[in-house]
């Protein structure tokens, strides 16, 4: 009897200060200084004003797996014909991982062959990159990548 | 103001009319993020270039605002069209105030 009342309140023990330690990452993970999904959602919602997002349209070029979060390539290309009537307007670059999700806003005008353009970005950890297009007939496009930022070249 | 920060753009001097070119632009910044602290535990105030702009004969083809979330020394590239011979002119502007400009020509052959 007593064997077993121990035996149990060992396991609750064990129980509750994993249950703990799960809630600590938590914490630790929705810390004010990260950015959080939310935010680049609200950001989003915020740009389109509520519009509906479309997939597809954009070419997104990241590596899957950075070395060094501080210097990430990225590369993008929005399909456009890229007339008067018809261009893209602006494309954003956000990340749900960094301090701030904000990474980048492009403007682009017809005189713009392309709207493409090369940059290179720091990310604080692993997180998705977020781009969102506005063309000028008002549409947005939206398509995101998942980055692996391994700290110390280490793979952790 | 730093005084070593100097803007450098790759392109071609000469095009055809019309051709669509690639604009290679690096600019030494340190773009001090704002998130580090430094060794007393201080967070070292940012400083980044906030703004790049581009303009061919003083009509804007595109331009950027950068966040902190842009790497040290800023390289960008993106394309052009060349109507007609003219000047290609690069702007980048700092948190402090300065702006650093670049002025590229190009000819039409």
């Amino acid at each position: 009897m007593d064997e077993t009342r121990v035996a149990r309140s060992r396991r609750d023990f064990l129980m509750l200060s994993a249950g703990g330690l799960v809630a600590a990452v938590f914490a630790s993970a929705a810390s004010p200084v990260q950015a959080a999904v939310a935010d680049v959602d609200a950001l989003v919602t915020k740009m389109t004003a509520g519009k509906k997002v479309a997939d597809g349209r954009i070419a997104l070029e990241l590596p899957s797996i950075a070395e060094n979060g501080l210097v990430v390539p990225l590369n993008f290309t929005v399909e456009s014909p890229m007339t008067a009537d018809d261009y893209v307007k602006a494309v954003h670059i956000l990340a749900d991982g960094n301090p701030n999700p904000q990474i980048a806003d492009f403007t682009f005008t017809p005189m713009s062959p392309k709207a493409s353009a090369q940059i290179r970005i720091r990310l604080a950890k692993t997180q998705n990159v977020v781009v969102v297009a506005e063309m000028s007939n008002g549409e947005f496009y939206s398509t995101k990548k998942e980055v692996k930022v391994t700290i110390g070249g280490c793979g952790g | 103001m730093a005084s070593n920060i100097k803007p450098r753009v790759r392109m071609p001097a000469t095009a055809k009319a019309g051709e669509v070119i690639e604009v290679k632009t690096l600019i030494s910044h340190e773009m001090e993020s704002g998130q580090r602290k430094d060794a007393a535990g201080k967070i070292i105030p940012r400083h980044i270039i906030n703004k790049f702009t581009a303009t061919f004969n003083g009509k804007e083809i595109m331009s950027v605002d950068w966040h902190p979330a842009i790497s040290a020394n800023p390289y960008q590239s993106f394309l052009v069209r060349v109507p007609e011979s003219g000047v290609f002119e690069f702007s980048w502007f700092d948190d402090d105030g300065a702006v650093y400009k670049s002025e590229h020509k190009v000819t039409v052959s």
